[in-house]
C-alpha cells in the first residue's frame, strides 16, 4: 500500500507537469515560479533546520567510540574511530560523510541450524549509498554548465571524465548508469526484503521514487527524446541571473524534469532528507572523545536533591560508631 | 521462573520474518518471562517520584494520571528543547535498516519491534504526529501516531528491552544511538510514574545507604575486613584496607556487588593484594560505597542525584584523585557525565602515579582513573612480579563490557593486562569484541529473574560467541570488567555454553601477583586448586 501511495504520488505529478505545460501551457509557472519557490523553500528550509538543531544544546558528551582510546602513551590509540582532538573529529566527519565509514562495518547475521550465528560481510547497501550519492553529486555538478556562463573549467572537467570511455553520441555518462543502477538497488531492496519493507514509510518509497523519475527523466532527454538544449539554458540563466524569461521550444518532458526536481528541493528539509546536514551535527559522532580530559559544560545543569554525607552520618551515626569507621561528628 | 523452563533449542527457534501486522497499529503482549515488574511504592516514596501507586504492566488499567497524556507530550516538547541528540536523532533517520540485526535483543528474539530502527520509530512517530507539520497534517500518511494508552504499553515493553548498550549507533551512518532515546523514553515514562523496580529500588537504597544493595556502613565495613581475612588464608598476608579515611591519597570507588556477589568478590581480593603489594595509600568509603549508578537507567536526574556523592566524598576525604573499579555503566557515568554534571573537581590533582610516576593525562578534569589503566601501567612498567603460570587452568577469553568498549573505548588496557597475567588466551571472533561487542544481554537495570527468557534472548549472541571459542580452543574462562556482566553471564553461560566460568579481571591479577613475603599458595582466589597443587588441597 505504502509503495503504491507513493508510486501514485509520482505518476499525479507527472501528469500534472505535462498537462500543465503541454494542454495548459504554464509555463512560467513550471518554469520560473515553482522552481524560483523551491530554491526559496530549500534554502530557508536547510537553514531553519539547522537553526533549530542548533539551538537544542549538547548537555552531555555522549561520543560512541569505535576504536581504542588515546590513554597511556605506549598503548596505539584509533585517532579516526576514537578522535580525542579536533583534527580527529574533523577526519571522522569526513570519513563519514565522504565515505559511509560506519555504514561500511555493516554485517549481515545469519542463524544457522544447530543455533549457531554467523557475521557475514554486507557491503551492498554501503555500495548502492556511496555510488548513489557520489553520481548523484557528480550529476549535479555537470548540471553547472546549465547554470553558468562560461562554463566553468572543473564542470567539463567532470563532464569529460564522467565520459571517459567515450560511448555512443552524445557521450555516455557513467554516472546515469551508475545512479540508476544504485537508485533500484535501494528501492527493490526496500520492496524486496521483508524486514526492510516492514520499517519503510512512505516518506521512504516517495525520495527514492521521486529521484528515480528525475533521473529517469534526464535520460530520457539525454539520449532519446532530445530537448532544446540552448532554450534551457537560457531559461536557467535567467532564472540564475533573477531575470526570468521563458523560451519556446522546450519540451514538456524538461519541465517535467524541472517540476520534479523542484519538489524535491522544496521536499527536502521538511524530510528525511536532511540527514545531510544532521550527520555533521550528530553529538555521538561529531564529539571527540575527551570528556576525562576537559569538561564538557552542560548549559542546563539544574541542581538536584542530593543526599549529603551530613544526612548519610546522621542516620547512621551509631552504627558507624560501633563499626570503628571515623566520623564527622562523634 | 528458572532457566531449567526453556531449552536451548527452544529459544532460537527464531522466526526473523515480520508478522502481518502493522508496526504503526500498537499491539503489545506482556508474556511472562519477558517484561519487568512495577516499582515499589516505597522507593517511589523515598526518591519523591510523582504518580506512586500499586500496578502491574499486566493488569489492563495502569491507573495513569488523567493529564497522562499532556505530561508526557510536555515532557517530551522540554526534553527535544534540551537534548540535540533527541531532536537529531528523531529527524534524520532514513530507516535504512543497517542497524537492524545488530541488536542482541533482534537477534534472540526476532520481534521487529527490537529493531532498534523500529524501537526508536515507537517514539519517532509520536514526535512525528505532535511536533512537525507534516505530521500534523498528513498523521499517518506522514509516518505519525496518536500517543495513546496502547502506544505508551508499547514504549513501557520495548524501551524495556534495550539494554542501551549502543552496539547499533556504532553501525548507524548517522551515528543514531537508540539508549539516547531509551533513556529518555524512560525518563518520559517516568513522568508519570511508570518504572520498574529493579531500577527504582536500587536506586532508593544507593541514594539512603551510597550502595545499591542497600548495605549500611557497618556492613560495609564488615566486608572488606572479610575480604582481608580471606585473603589473608590465601596468601598469608594480612592487608589492611581502610574506610572513610581521611587524608589518603586515593579515593578507590567499585561496584557495590564487587564486595558481595560472586563472582565479583575474587576480584575484589585482586583490587586488595594489588594495592597493598604496591603500598598505594587509599581509602575505601562507606558513603560512596558505589560507583555504579542505577539512575543512568532511570534518569539524567536521578543518574545526577547518585553519582553526586564521589565527588563529595573525595573533597571531604581529601584525597588527591580516584581510581574506580571494574564496571561498565559505572564507568559510562564516569567518563561521559560526572565532569559534566557534579564538577569540576578544582580540589583534586591529576591523578599520577605514586609507583610509577605516570601521569594520567587522559584523565586530567575528572581525576578519576579505570584501575585497568592502573594496572596496565604497572605491569609495563615492571612493578609487578607475576606468575601467569598460576592461571594455567584457564582457557581465557574476553568480553569487552559494551560502556567501556563503545563509550571509551577501553579495549586494549585489559587485553594487555590478561596477556600478562595468563598464558591462554583466546579471541572471539571479530565481529563479536572490541566496538562490536555484543551485550550481555541484562544491562541497564533488566538483570531481573522476571525478565529471564528475554535476558536469556538477548544474551545469546554474547554466549553464541563464547561457545564458539570454548568448541574450537576449549575456553573455560570469560573475563570481563562490568559488575553486571559478572552477575549475569553465570547463568547465560550455564544456559548456552556450560562449563565456562566468569571472571574479573583482577581475580586473575590477584591469582598471578606474586607478593613480598607471600606464603606459598595452593588455591587461587575462588578456591581451586593452583596447576600442580591438585592433591594437596582435595586432601
Amino acid at each position: 500500500m505504502k509503495i503504491f501511495y507513493s508510486l501514485l504520488a509520482v505518476a499525479v505529478l507527472i501528469t500534472l507537469a505535462w498537462v500543465g505545460t503541454a494542454s495548459g501551457g504554464l509555463y512560467y509557472l513550471f518554469g520560473v515560479i515553482f522552481p524560483a519557490a523551491a530554491v526559496f523553500l530549500f534554502l530557508f528550509g536547510i537553514v531553519y533546520r539547522v537553526v533549530k538543531w542548533a539551538r537544542s544544546p549538547v548537555p552531555f558528551h555522549i561520543t560512541t567510540t569505535c576504536g581504542q582510546q588515546k590513554s597511556l602513551d605506549w598503548i596505539k590509540s584509533s585517532p579516526l574511530d576514537n578522535p580525542s582532538s579536533t583534527l580527529g573529529v574533523i577526519g571522522r566527519i569526513a570519513l563519514e560523510v565522504l565515505f559511509f565509514r560506519s555504514l561500511f562495518r555493516n554485517t549481515k547475521m545469519e542463524l544457522k541450524n544447530g543455533g549457531k550465528l554467523v557475521y557475514g560481510s554486507a557491503k551492498y547497501l554501503w555500495l548502492a549509498g556511496l555510488v548513489f550519492h557520489w553520481s548523484f553529486l557528480i550529476i549535479i555538478l555537470r548540471h553547472f554548465r546549465f547554470f553558468l556562463e562560461p562554463t566553468p573549467a572543473f564542470v567539463t572537467f567532470l563532464q569529460n571524465l564522467d565520459g571517459f570511455f567515450q560511448v555512443g553520441v552524445p557521450v555516455l555518462f557513467l554516472t546515469d548508469i551508475m545512479i540508476l543502477g544504485a537508485l533500484s538497488f535501494l528501492f527493490f531492496r526496500r520492496v524486496v526484503t521483508p524486514q526492510i519493507r516492514y520499517i519503510s514509510l512512505i516518506s521512504d518509497y516517495f525520495p527514492l521514487l521521486l529521484i528515480i523519475a528525475i533521473a529517469a527523466t534526464g535520460v530520457l532527454m539525454r539520449y532519446f527524446i532530445k530537448t532544446d538544449l540552448i532554450a534551457v539554458k537560457q531559461l536557467m540563466l535567467g532564472l540564475f541571473s533573477l531575470s526570468p524569461l521563458v523560451p519556446e521550444g522546450i519540451s514538456s518532458l524538461f519541465y517535467i524534469h524541472l517540476f520534479l526536481v523542484s519538489l524535491l528541493l522544496a521536499y527536502f528539509p521538511a524530510s528525511k532528507l536532511v540527514h545531510m546536514a544532521g550527520v555533521f551535527l550528530s553529538p555521538t559522532r561529531n564529539l571527540s572523545n575527551n570528556s576525562r580530559m576537559k569538561r564538557h559544560i552542560n548549559p542546563w545543569n539544574p541542581p538536584v536533591k542530593v543526599h549529603t554525607y551530613e544526612e548519610w552520618e546522621d542516620e547512621f551515626r551509631e552504627l558507624i560508631k560501633g563499626a570503628g569507621i571515623p566520623l564527622e561528628k562523634e | 521462573m528458572s532457566e531449567k523452563h526453556f531449552k536451548p533449542e527452544e529459544l532460537t527457534a527464531i522466526g526473523y520474518q515480520p508478522r502481518r501486522r502493522d508496526w504503526m497499529d500498537p499491539h503489545v503482549e506482556f508474556r511472562r518471562g519477558t517484561f519487568n515488574y512495577s516499582a515499589n511504592p516505597k522507593s517511589m516514596e523515598y526518591l519523591g517520584l510523582p504518580f506512586v501507586r500499586k500496578w502491574q504492566p499486566t493488569e489492563d488499567d495502569w491507573q495513569l494520571p488523567s493529564n497522562w497524556k499532556e505530561i508526557i507530550l510536555e515532557g517530551l516538547r522540554e526534553r527535544i528543547h534540551k537534548f540535540r541528540s533527541l531532536r537529531i536523532f528523531m529527524d534524520i533517520c532514513v530507516r535504512c535498516g543497517a542497524c537492524a540485526d545488530k541488536c542482541h535483543f533482534y537477534i534472540g528474539s526476532g520481534d521487529p519491534k527490537n529493531m532498534p530502527v523500529l524501537r526508536a520509530e515507537l517514539l519517532r512517530s509520536v514526535y512525528r504526529k505532535d511536533f512537525t507539520t507534516a505530521g500534523k497534517i498528513l498523521g499517518k500518511m506522514a509516518g505519525g501516531r496518536e500517543l495513546t494508552v496502547p502506544v505508551l504499553k508499547e514504549w513501557f515493553y520495548y524501551f524495556y528491552q534495550c539494554t542501551e548498550c549502543r552496539r547499533c549507533s556504532v553501525f548507524c551512518p548517522y551515528g543514531i544511538d537508540t539508549a539516547e532515546i531509551t533513556i529518555i523514553g524512560r525518563e518520559l515514562l517516568n513522568l508519570v510514574g511508570i518504572g520498574i523496580d529493579w531500577i527504582t529500588t536500587p536506586a532508593a537504597n544507593c541514594f539512603r545507604t551510597g550502595n545499591h544493595l542497600g548495605i549500611q556502613p557497618h556492613g560495609f565495613k564488615d566486608s572488606v575486613d572479610f575480604a582481608a581475612d580471606d585473603l589473608e588464608d590465601i596468601t598469608g598476608i594480612k592487608v589492611n584496607p581502610s574506610v572513610n579515611r581521611k587524608g589518603a591519597e586515593v579515593l578507590f570507588v567499585v561496584p557495590s556487588a564487587d564486595y558481595f556477589g560472586d563472582p565479583h568478590y575474587f576480584g575484589f581480593l585482586g583490587y586488595l593484594a594489588l594495592f597493598h603489594e604496591i603500598g598505594l595509600d587509599y581509602t575505601f568509603s562507606a558513603f560512596a560505597s558505589e560507583g555504579g549508578n542505577f539512575g543512568l537507567f532511570h534518569s539524567h536526574e536521578m543518574m545526577k542525584r547518585l553519582n553526586a556523592k564521589i565527588y563529595a566524598e573525595a573533597k571531604r576525604l581529601g584525597v588527591k584523585y580516584i581510581i574506580g573499579g571494574e564496571c561498565g555503566h559505572m564507568w559510562r557515568v564516569l567518563h561521559q557525565y560526572m565532569d559534566t554534571m557534579n564538577g569540576p573537581a578544582d580540589f583534586l590533582e591529576v591523578p599520577k602515579s605514586p609507583v610509577t610516576g605516570t601521569v594520567f593525562e587522559n584523565a586530567r578534569s575528572t581525576k578519576m582513573v579505570h584501575i585497568a589503566e592502573f594496572t596496565a601501567d604497572l605491569i609495563k612498567n615492571r612493578k609487578l612480579k607475576l606468575a601467569p603460570e598460576r592461571n594455567d587452568s584457564y582457557k581465557v577469553t574476553f568480553h569487552d563490557s559494551c560502556n567501556p568498549a563503545r563509550a571509551m573505548g577501553l579495549l586494549e588496557e585489559p587485553r594487555y593486562i590478561l596477556k600478562s597475567v595468563c598464558n591462554h588466551f583466546y579471541e572471539m571472533p571479530e565481529n563479536t569484541i572490541r566496538e562490536q561487542t555484543f551485550c550481555c544481554g541484562s544491562g541497564s537495570g533488566l538483570g531481573t529473574d522476571e525478565n529471564l527468557e528475554m535476558r536469556l534472548r538477548g544474551g545469546f549472541p554474547r554466549a553464541n560467541a563464547v561457545k564458539y571459542v570454548q568448541q574450537n580452543h576449549g575456553v573455560n574462562l570469560l573475563v570481563c570488567i562490568c559488575a553486571i556482566d559478572k552477575a549475569t553471564l553465570p547463568p547465560l553461560m550455564d544456559f548456552w555454553a556450560p562449563g565456562v566460568a566468569v571472571a574479573g579481571l583482577h581475580e586473575l591479577v590477584g591469582n598471578a601477583l606474586m607478593m613480598k613475603g607471600e606464603k606459598e599458595r595452593e588455591a587461587d582466589f575462588r578456591g581451586a586448586p593452583l596447576p600442580g597443587k591438585e592433591e594437596k588441597v582435595h586432601v
